[in-house]
């Protein structure tokens, strides 16, 4: 991996001799590719699921099983006509986009994906590097990337704002009504383990549950983490709560006038949030990694398994509607959320 | 025999379910037990467990529904009629048609030109006989007609063209003589399809 990372970093070594920045360096190069790729990876994978879940082949033509299928949506997005609709905001229809996939790698960077290693002597320039599993260890890991998954809903809303066409609006309206509505359930839902681990970092939270399976906080906290998937589920507008671009709707919601590679930022910025929810999802409530032997294989099937939950929900279930939806974060999840924090606070005091 | 068994119309083998449709709740309370009710009642779960399991159907026990077209294709009709071909006598292997013209008559889109001679053995031996594909309206009235069972209708529906007139020669549609033993006769038109005994069934309006 850190073989392609020379021509950027080589620079950048001379400038800076302290050792752990060019590690960062890395490992936020080495984050941008593997997760654009699984980004891309997981498009191919919802569509053979769903497809499977409906008993067709899904993608079988391009290479072996459809697997080079991702090859050919790539040159069709970077070589599409990049539109801009007459009536638009130019600028913020353009940046919009941007706002959503850098909100979405930017999150990734205080959250723990793929274990920390040494590079090893031999390689020039590079050798001896440590290359820390996480990019920035904030010890307000929590908090950063809810904070920037929230900022990354400015990136439909303002789309939908910017590009003068109904759906648009009303895209970015429903944008606004799902942001008010599950950001309190998010922040709620998670401030019970917050309580018991007394700690936002998310090594913390690791370490916490690192006595085994009888140590997960998903037994101590069951409630909290089905409120937080269902506010994970609306966090990256998958299926349950995807009005945003619902096309039996609203065409395609906040992404109606986007073409090319802009609109396939977007949905890279999807697929790199439904990760990050899957991680975080795997790190606070079920256990995480551990540094020992096969641990890091563990909370890739983690992640792996909440992967394909979205997947399969999206195959199984109904949307709701965004009144539905409103009435469900508001006068059922959140005073759910507010009683297991009650609760929790009064079951530690005592 | 009285006409009380063709007055029953509930003859279909299908099981009817009622749908159990409750009152819409009235009450704050009622709309409240409603909710929880349908909450803990675990439905969604019904519905995973559905997809789930058409899944397993489809990549473990071959249901899937794909054909992959171009590549496979699903059995026809034997009643299906495509394009012509002409067939050949199993025996010696010499075609068929001994250039009656009855086909050519009764064509009611005129698409069948056919010209006859007689050979050095003073029998008919068809010297030119084509089918206009571009006015052919594959009523099947040839086949139907033909006494020696020598123009018949094939599986072969796949019939692009680059040209909106496209003819078919004789040659063409004849069977080839290497593969004689492969020929397969016509079941015409009153043939059923091999599954013909499962489709079956009574229906609703049997009187």
């Amino acid at each position: 991996m850190e073989v392609v990372t020379y021509t950027n970093v080589e620079t950048f070594v001379q400038h800076l001799p302290e050792v752990t920045a060019v590690g960062v360096w890395i490992k936020a190069l080495i984050i941008l590719a593997v997760i654009s790729a699984i980004a891309g990876f997981g498009t191919f994978i919802e569509r053979k699921v769903l497809a499977f879940m409906q008993r067709r082949l899904g993608p079988m033509h391009v290479g072996p099983y459809g697997l080079l299928q991702l090859i050919a949506d790539g040159i069709k997005l970077f070589t599409k006509e990049d539109i801009v609709p007459q009536n638009a905001n130019r600028l913020i229809f353009m940046v919009a986009p941007i706002i959503t996939a850098a909100t979405a790698f930017i999150a990734l960077a205080a959250v723990p994906v793929f274990p920390d290693f040494t590079i090893p002597q031999w390689v020039p320039v590079l050798g001896g590097t440590f290359v820390p599993s996480i990019a920035a260890d904030l010890n307000i890991g929590i908090l950063f990337v809810l904070g920037m998954m929230a900022a990354g809903l400015y990136g439909p809303l303002l789309a939908g704002m910017a590009q003068a066409n109904k759906w648009g609006i009303i895209g970015a309206a429903r944008t606004a009504v799902q942001f008010l509505s599950y950001e309190v359930v998010t922040g709620l839902s998670i401030l019970a383990p917050i309580m018991l681990v007394g700690s936002l970092s998310f090594v913390d939270f690791n370490n916490y549950q690192q006595g085994g399976i009888a140590d997960w906080i998903i037994w101590k906290q069951p409630v909290a983490f089905i409120l937080f998937l269902i506010a994970g589920f609306a966090e990256t507008n998958r299926t349950p709560f995807d009005l945003l671009e619902h096309e039996a709707e609203v065409v395609s919601g906040y992404a109606t006038e986007y073409s090319g590679m802009r609109w396939g930022m977007f949905f890279i910025g999807e697929y790199a949030n439904m990760i990050t929810i899957s991680i975080i999802a795997a790190v606070v409530f079920l256990g995480g990694y551990s540094e020992e032997g096969i641990g890091w294989l563990t909370i890739i099937l983690k992640v792996g398994f909440f992967f394909f939950l979205m997947l399969w929900i999206r195959a199984a279930w109904p949307h709701v509607r965004p009144d539905q939806l409103m009435w469900l974060c508001w006068k059922v999840l959140m005073p759910i959320a507010v009683i297991n924090v009650v609760v929790t606070g009064i079951v530690m005091m005592v | 025999m009285g006409l009380e068994q063709f007055k029953n119309r509930n003859v279909g083998q299908q099981n009817y379910v009622m749908l159990d449709l409750e009152h819409t709740p009235q009450t704050g309370m009622g709309k409240f037990r409603q909710v929880v009710r349908r909450t803990f009642k675990a439905e969604l779960f019904v519905g995973l467990w559905v997809t789930m399991r058409e899944m397993i159907n489809a990549l473990f026990r071959g249901q899937m529904h794909t054909v992959k077209y171009p590549l496979e294709k699903l059995p026809i009709s034997p009643r299906y009629r495509a394009i012509h071909e002409m067939l050949r006598l199993l025996e010696s292997g010499h075609y068929r048609c001994i250039g009656c013209g009855l086909c050519e008559k009764i064509c009611i889109s005129n698409c069948i030109t056919m010209d006859t001679r007689y050979d050095e053995n003073q029998r008919k031996e068809v010297s030119e006989y084509t089918i206009n594909f571009g006015r052919c309206i594959f009523c099947g009235y040839c086949a139907e007609v033909c006494p020696e069972l020598a123009i018949v209708h094939g599986p072969r529906y796949e019939t692009a063209s680059e040209q909106r007139a496209s003819f078919s020669l004789f040659e063409d549609m004849l069977t080839p003589i290497d593969k004689l033993n492969l020929q397969q006769e016509y079941d015409g038109f009153g043939a059923v399809t091999p599954n013909a005994d499962e489709n079956i069934k009574k229906t609703p309006l049997a009187y």
